[in-house]
């Protein structure tokens, strides 16, 4: 049982991290335009100049 | 000749030159339109950033200020076929952003200890059973402590403070039960690892916070995006005053922009924009918003008139003595306040069942310890019963069941363009049977086209500036004629015939023939003006009579239609002559029509229909239409409306669409089954659950699962109000049809203008296609 010594430390510290994960992303407004966010990707015209740039 | 705009209220000057202003957006509808948006405005000499918030459809523009003018931006987005509308932000949204994150917080909180105080109880449930020994046992109970106290003192606040707040206003809230029951659990669990006990109830604690938030949360998501939504159609119904420039020309500024000395123009059926006191013309004004006086109060020249009145008959000239009043943000809460604050029956009913069951709550759980210990339990089993019922019982189901569908609903009209002015409006449109529809401004494009070839110039400039005095739609389409944009003094309007005033010492009149006194062979209509409205003008012996060419709303065909489908009967009332009604009920295949009745007519008509025991929904927009909006059992008005008929109706829609109608149709049906469906769940759970955790047969564990999931499950049954095609006109593949009807097109055309910008994306074409269909004419 001496096993648990480290790893329900480890456990909780890895929980707290994506909690602090969490609360960050909450703090940096990633939240605030979900709708965009899952549309933004559809325009594919940001590609054509990258193939346009490597073909020059 | 468009009326000039003053923006410069909603603009926020930065340092450095640079200025930003936010914009409520319509008719955003796929990924095409952010990039339309974007790239148009990011084109434009000056523009530093444009970002368009999807979810919100609000854009954020930064500009430098020398180089271009706001109303140069607002102009460019119409020209790509977007309706933009300066927007003030307000405190109280940004608080409903705040709570709603603190909620997010506590939930993730919560989330945290609950998943790491199960891992360790389910690890002492199997040792229970196997060979776990006291000493770890004890350790993880101890552990489990760790986690869930300082867990529970974060993630519990919105609960204890709201009881706390509710016991020291001596009432009891449903977060008096919750909160009871999870400081007894906490307590307990303290106590049971201190003497070295095989179970603690650290998990049922921590799990009940966990779930109640997320039925919190949602609710205020739910709540947070309604009134983002009536943020955005504040902005969009922004209050406009006619101001006189200093060479007597008319301005249209934001009501929030006037000040102190600001000459203002006030036509009939408007509402008096701010405090003052009248400088010319003669009316009554209607003060029941303000005072609850109903009889309308003459006003001349000198007479101090409010903001929120409503000028009737007259048009007025008045003085603003003090600004301020009835600006953007009241407009926003009295809105929200009525939307969603103003109790149905049905929520009435449901309020009145909580505030009875929380005391019943508190009653059964001290009833049930005390039965237990009178049976012979030890004083332990009947605590832990007790909080069982206690948390079982808690009536979040039964106060969510109503409150919930009502929220989700109104954020669903409010979304498609509809602004509830009040609360109980949606389960009344829910029980319709018959719509009537005004015609002119309503089935029909409030602005129609004058055919002036006919005309002497003169004439029509006269009629013209006359009509700036008038509210009526088709008034409004003759002022475009005016080049001199100076109304006339002493103007007075009788609502469903004219508006007359004295012209160089004779009376002028503009309105119905009859109104006008036309000579009968004036009246003989050439083929060709079937389908038109006329107005007619008379002065000094001189009379003309004015073709106004009416478009019908782009989508009136499909969407009475799809009405029709939904088994509504529809009728046509209009004031207009029969010759203009009778092709346009044509066209949308409406049987029941009648033409030229008066407003008395209008609602013996409606009164009538209510005595054959139909549920009537009226939908009109003129001044004349309001006593029969308030005659019908509800009643929707456009946003172009009079005031005075915007203040009668139920509910206002936007745009120049009339799908609004059958969204709010479709909707309200739906939403009083999901109340009925939420009661029913509600009560179900309740009346199986109790007895049980009576009978002592439920751990604190359990009752919280079972608890939270029946708010959850009545939350998200809810949340279904807003699912649902509700776009959807092709009922039986009249959309279609419509497309194909004679149209013409006037003006750029939209859809023209699609192919300017690269569509890259599949989306894009279903938003081109609705562009499209706004594009119907009729002659």
């Amino acid at each position: 049982m001496n096993v648990l010594v480290y790893l329900v430390p480890m456990a909780l510290l890895l929980g707290l991290t994506g909690l602090v994960g969490f609360i960050w992303t909450l703090k940096s407004g990633q939240y605030d335009d979900l709708d965009g966010a899952a549309v933004r990707i559809l325009p594919d015209d940001d590609i054509e100049e990258t193939v346009r740039d490597t073909s020059q | 000749m468009a009326e000039a705009i003053d923006l410069s209220r909603f603009v926020e000057r930065g340092d450095s030159g640079n200025a930003r202003m936010t914009l409520a957006v319509q008719g955003v509808g796929c990924a095409g339109c952010i990039r339309k948006i974007e790239m148009g405005l990011k084109k434009l000499p000056g523009v530093i950033d444009a970002r368009l918030n999807f979810t919100q459809h609000r854009l954020a523009v930064d500009w430098r200020y020398a180089e271009i003018d706001a109303a140069r931006i607002i102009e460019t987005l119409k020209t790509l076929g977007y309706g933009a509308y300066p927007f003030a932000p307000e405190r109280v949204e940004a608080d409903e952003i705040r709570q709603a994150r603190w909620l997010l917080k506590c939930l993730a909180v919560a989330g945290f200890a609950a998943m790491n105080v199960m891992l360790l109880s389910i690890s002492v449930w199997s040792g229970n059973v196997s060979d776990m020994t006291q000493e770890t046992r004890d350790l993880f109970h101890w552990l489990s402590a760790l986690i869930a106290l300082p867990a529970a003192a974060y993630a519990g606040q919105p609960f204890f403070r709201s009881a706390w707040c509710a016991l020291r206003a001596r009432q009891l809230n449903m977060d008096v039960p919750i909160t009871v029951g999870v400081v007894l659990a906490l307590g307990l669990s303290v106590y049971e690892t201190a003497t070295h006990a095989l179970h603690a109830y650290f998990d049922s604690a921590i799990m009940l916070l966990f779930f109640l938030l997320c039925g919190r949360y949602l609710a205020q998501a739910m709540r947070g995006k309604t009134r983002q939504f009536a943020g955005n159609l504040a902005s969009l119904r922004a209050e406009f005053a006619h101001r006189y420039g200093g060479d007597g020309e008319l301005i249209k500024v934001p009501v929030s922009a006037l000040q102190r000395g600001d000459r203002v123009l006030v036509r009939p059926g408007e509402t008096v924009p701010a405090d003052g006191v009248v400088v010319a013309g003669r009316s009554e004004v209607d003060q029941s918003l303000i005072s609850g006086e109903t009889i309308p109060r003459a006003v001349g020249a000198g007479t101090t008139v409010y903001a929120g009145s409503i000028n009737c008959s007259g048009a007025l000239t008045m003085a603003v003595v003090a600004a301020g009043t009835g600006t953007l943000v009241d407009e926003v809460e009295r809105l929200l306040a009525r939307a969603t604050e103003t109790k149905s029956h049905t929520v009435r009913l449901a309020d009145r069942a909580a505030r009875l069951y929380a005391p019943a709550v508190h009653a059964t759980a001290v009833l049930t310890a005390i039965g237990w210990l009178i049976v012979g339990a030890s004083l332990h089993d009947a605590i832990v019963t007790a909080v069982a019922v206690l948390i079982i019982t808690c009536p979040c189901a039964i106060a969510l069941a109503i409150p919930a569908v009502q929220v989700v609903a109104s954020g669903r009209l409010f979304r498609s363009g509809i602004i509830l002015n009040s609360g109980d409006a949606i389960e009344r449109l829910a029980e319709v049977d018959t719509v009537v529809f005004d015609k002119t401004g309503t089935l029909t494009l409030p602005d129609g086209v004058v055919d002036d070839r006919a005309m002497d110039p003169d004439l029509l400039e006269q009629a013209a500036r006359l009509a700036l005095s008038s509210h009526h739609p088709l008034a409004a389409a003759l002022t475009k004629c005016a080049r001199e944009r100076v109304p006339y003094p002493a103007a007075f309007e009788e609502p469903g015939s004219g508006v007359r005033a004295p012209i160089g010492g004779t009376e002028a009149r503009l309105g119905s023939a009859a109104y006008c006194g036309m000579p009968d062979q004036a009246l003989q209509a050439p083929a060709h003006e079937r389908g038109t409205s006329i107005i007619c003008f008379a002065h000094a012996g001189r009379f003309a009579r004015i073709p106004v060419r009416q478009r019908l709303r782009p989508d009136a065909a499909a969407v009475v239609n799809a009405l029709a489908a939904l088994s509504l009967d529809l009728i046509v009332l209009s004031g207009d002559r029969a010759e203009a009604v009778e092709p346009i009920a044509a066209r949308l295949g409406i049987r029941q029509w009648r033409g030229e009745l008066t407003p008395a007519e209008k609602i013996a008509a409606i009164e009538s229909l209510k005595s054959q025991g139909r549920r009537v929904l009226m939908i009109g927009d003129g001044l004349n239409d309001a006593p029969a909006l308030a005659v019908a059992l509800v009643s929707l008005s456009p946003i172009a409306a009079a005031h005075l008929t915007q203040a009668r109706a139920d509910a206002l829609f936007l745009g120049d669409r009339l799908e609004p109608v059958l969204s709010a149709v479709r909707v309200a049906r739906r939403a009083k089954s999901l109340m009925r469906q939420n009661l029913a769940l509600a009560v179900v759970y309740n009346a199986l659950a109790v007895p049980v955790a009576v009978a002592g047969l439920v751990t604190p564990l359990i009752a919280a699962v079972a608890m939270s999931g029946s708010s959850v499950l009545v939350t998200l049954n809810a949340m279904r109000a807003r699912l649902g095609r509700l776009r959807d006109l092709s009922v039986d593949g009249t959309s279609a049809s419509a497309k194909a009807v004679d149209s013409i097109v006037a003006g750029p055309d939209r859809a023209e203008q699609d192919h300017l910008m690269p569509q890259s994306t599949v989306a894009a074409a279903d938003c081109a296609e609705r562009e499209r269909d706004t594009l119907e004419i009729v002659r």
